[in-house]
């Protein structure tokens, strides 16, 4: 199905601008790999944010550039980093220590889905063929207070990534917050999904169209 | 007298069995003992079992230990980087054994084993795939799935410095699973970038505490791994 969405809804830059307005000062935040990384360079004047990464490191600073490439100080995605006057560096057990432990106050990572109950699914599309790989997803998920989705509403192929149930392998269950997508945003609560807010050009019904779960309208 | 220093990597790790699980630190590149692993290339022990966040790159470091076919098992979180070629072949053609462990699992497993803990409930994986046929208990209305203790004959560390005690220190983010890894294995074998005098580690400031390690060779330079895979390097061992 062609979908005409060219004009319609947040680019990805907004969307990660969205997810930062929502990040309060003073929060400890983990950003996961891709688009997540993203919503650091929008966070608002006056606010002072830490970023944790899950590797070993508190104060994670902007991407290393310029011949300040250190292999030994590099971020979960094995991107090269800097870290900020202050940061502070800790084994694995610690690290996740700070993530299980419920010391993380936010967490934004993408999706594969994300169902009406706020199930996950982000790190494994069940392919037989695939090397199958987790990271520290399932981590994240089950430990940080709050957790955001990032990710476009639609596949690549204009499928709906939010549904009523997760067909992909779940990397948590009842674990999503809030949803930010390219169309709307979507708070889930008591089990169900609210529309937060809409994306320029977006209506009740066009949502609706594009979303193979039941949204509920605050 | 203690002196943990010993010469070479070769005697380091020259103790290595067939059969044995073998801790490796690293996260990627950052960490990963490379001329230990090598050293262990052309040990040659087989059927190792190996812990270890990743599954290479390249053909060097573990990398070159998968594809010298040393390897039974490994036991990691992630075992695809973007120029991992060695692990999924071999794991395609189902001659490697994967044990795939949530990262902060696979971390609180070996610290468990250096702390005497065989065992632990977490969170992490409840209701999902990795949570089948483990067993689950509720504390305070909630799930938490049991996972073991990861104990290991050897385990294989780099670190920035160490004395002649083995008080570790490391760098930056290439600490990750270092210390835990020196607490969870029979013998810890380190690379350190430079031995120091007795007194000259601040002790308020040591991360590993000797009582962790067993040997230690010190590699002044130690190999650069993403420039070895970058150039297309392929470590098949002294032996060839």
């Amino acid at each position: 199905m062609e979908l005409n969405t060219k004009n319609i809804g947040w680019s990805v830059p907004e969307m990660a601008q969205k997810v930062a307005k929502d990040i309060q000062d003073g929060a400890y935040v983990n950003l996961g790999i891709g688009i997540p990384e993203m919503i650091a360079d929008f966070i608002p004047e006056g606010r002072e944010v830490i970023y944790h990464t899950e590797n070993g490191l508190l104060g994670m600073g902007k991407v290393a550039e310029g011949g300040k490439e250190d292999p030994e100080l590099v971020n979960a995605g094995k991107k090269y980093i800097t870290a900020i006057p202050g940061a502070a560096y800790f084994h694995h057990a610690d690290s996740f220590a700070m993530i299980r432990g419920g010391h993380i106050d936010i967490c934004v990572l993408g999706a594969y889905q994300v169902s009406e109950e706020g199930d996950l699914a982000n790190w494994s599309t069940g392919n037989p063929n695939d090397i199958p790989a987790v990271g520290g997803a399932m981590d994240l998920v089950a430990g940080v207070k709050t957790i955001y989705v990032i990710t476009k509403h639609l596949t690549k192929t204009g499928v709906s990534k939010i549904v009523e149930e997760c067909t992909y392998p779940l990397t948590g269950k009842n674990v999503v917050d809030r949803v930010y997508t390219n169309l709307a945003i979507l708070d889930v609560k008591d089990k169900k999904l609210w529309v937060r807010e809409l994306a320029p050009g977006v209506d009740a019904e066009y949502l609706k169209q594009n979303t193979d779960a039941k949204l509920n309208w605050a | 007298m203690i002196n943990k220093i010993v010469k070479s990597a070769t005697e380091a790790i020259s103790s290595v069995f067939d059969g044995a699980t073998v801790m490796i630190s690293g996260f990627g590149e950052a960490g990963s003992p490379v001329e230990l692993i090598h050293a262990l290339v052309d040990q040659g022990a087989k059927d190792l079992t190996i812990v270890s966040n990743n599954a290479g790159s390249g053909h060097v470091g573990l990398a070159a230990l998968i594809e010298n076919r040393q390897v039974k098992k490994i036991i990691c979180s992630f075992p695809r980087t973007q120029i991992s070629v060695v692990f999924p072949e071999l794991y395609q053609a189902g001659e490697i054994e994967l044990e795939l462990v949530p990262q902060g699992t696979l971390a609180e497993r070996i610290r468990a084993a250096g702390a005497g803990i065989p065992a632990f409930y977490t969170p992490a994986t409840v209701n999902t795939p990795l949570e089948e046929g483990k067993e689950v208990r509720v504390f305070n209305g909630r799930k938490f799935v049991m996972e073991e203790a990861i104990q290991a004959d050897f385990a294989l560390v780099k670190c920035l410095s160490s004395d002649k005690y083995g008080n570790l220190l490391y760098n930056k983010t290439a600490r990750n699973f270092g210390p835990i890894m020196c607490m969870a294995a029979k013998a810890t074998i380190v690379q350190a970038k430079q031995v120091v005098e007795l007194g000259s580690i601040n002790p308020e400031l040591v991360v590993t505490p000797g009582i962790f390690v067993d040997r230690v060779i010190e590699v002044t330079n130690p190999a650069d791994e993403s420039k070895l895979v970058a150039n297309n390097v392929k470590y098949h061992g002294i032996k060839y």
